[in-house]
């Protein structure tokens, strides 16, 4: 395996991941350790939100008769721009990866700051929808397809917080000139967080609000 | 959609030449990430197939086969996510297989969970 430093790398192979192999340490496998862990650890990921969604379609016929139901309290309107407005978030996460490999740090701020106000939106989004639930008379203790809905929806959501939070700690650090381009394997572990967070939506959508 | 060609399978001179990045199996990439607008013409199909979704939702004509249908919408996001947004089809093969494993266990885990509950027959 052939090293080359950032600066060559970058010169040599734009927008390539030859400079973020160079940003780390060499490794027996050849792989960065720090991105084998993100995906060992987005893999056993599937495996607590696959108990939340099976928890969910195990309960949600399960209340009792005349208590609130999914069909009286879904916005499919709403949630659907709150899922396009997720989904762009990804867009944007890769422009901004794409942006640090380019060594282009005021693009990689823009488009950190446009995926975090997306990431916050649709937090927000379901703060707001979540209101309007508890006010119909669903909450956490109304019955057990509240219970299932509020602790996996609430779970994806708080995913999502730590992930805006991941995202203004980059845009603080790229501020400050502390996230120069040889780190930006940095970036594309937030992103691999980001974007699993996304198709966990993906599935929460089709699963929870569209199939009745 | 196009993608730019690695130079992994470049042959070796003594003189100056390309980079040699490390084979898929060694963490190198089968190819380079896709270009910006390559991505941003990824985000457009997501969103068509987003609002596909939508409005299958709401014929009602549809009804008997939604379930089908949303799935095949919902794995078709998934994947495109997953091997564009997450580079998955251009990393290396054991990130993929990290990942999958865990979609697989899942699946398996609790699809076993659920049938014991017969919930697919009630």
């Amino acid at each position: 395996m052939t090293v080359t430093t950032p600066e060559e790398s970058h010169s040599a192979a734009e927008g390539s991941h030859t400079e973020v192999e160079a940003g780390h340490p060499p490794t027996s496998t050849g792989l960065s350790h720090e991105k084998v862990g993100m995906w060992a650890f987005l893999g056993s990921e599937c495996l607590l939100f696959g108990a939340l969604i099976s928890t969910y379609i195990l309960y949600k016929g399960q209340s009792e008769a005349g208590s609130v139901s999914p069909a009286d309290v879904f916005d499919i309107p709403y949630t659907s721009v709150s899922s396009f407005v997720l989904l762009m978030s990804s867009l944007t996460m890769v422009l901004a990866l794409a942006a640090i490999q380019q060594g282009d740090h005021r693009r990689l701020r823009v488009w950190l700051l446009t995926t975090a106000l997306l990431g916050a939106s649709f937090v927000a989004g379901q703060a707001y929808e979540f209101t309007v639930f508890t006010r119909e008379g669903l909450n956490l203790r109304t019955n057990l397809f509240g219970s299932s809905f509020y602790v996996l929806t609430g779970f994806h959501g708080a995913h999502v917080t730590i992930g805006v939070l991941m995202l203004l700690s980059l845009w603080s650090l790229s501020m400050k000139g502390k996230l120069p381009t040889a780190r930006a394997e940095t970036v594309e572990l937030v992103g691999l967080y980001w974007h699993f967070v996304d198709v966990i939506w993906i599935v929460i959508f089709t699963l929870v609000y569209l199939i009745p | 959609m196009a993608t730019h060609e690695s130079t992994s399978d470049a042959p070796t001179t003594g003189e100056p030449g390309p980079v040699v990045k490390p084979s898929p199996e060694e963490g190198g990439t089968k190819h380079a990430h896709p270009t910006e607008m390559e991505y941003v013409k990824v985000a457009l199909v997501l969103a068509a197939i987003t609002l596909a979704e939508v409005a299958v939702y709401y014929v009602e004509s549809l009804e008997g086969l939604l379930v089908p249908i949303l799935g095949v919408m919902s794995i078709a996001k998934f994947a495109i996510v997953a091997l564009w947004f997450m580079h998955l089809r251009f990393d290396s093969r054991l990130f993929r297989r990290l990942f999958l494993m865990g979609i697989a266990l899942a699946v398996f885990v609790y699809t076993v969970a659920l049938s014991t509950f017969h919930v697919w027959t009630r």
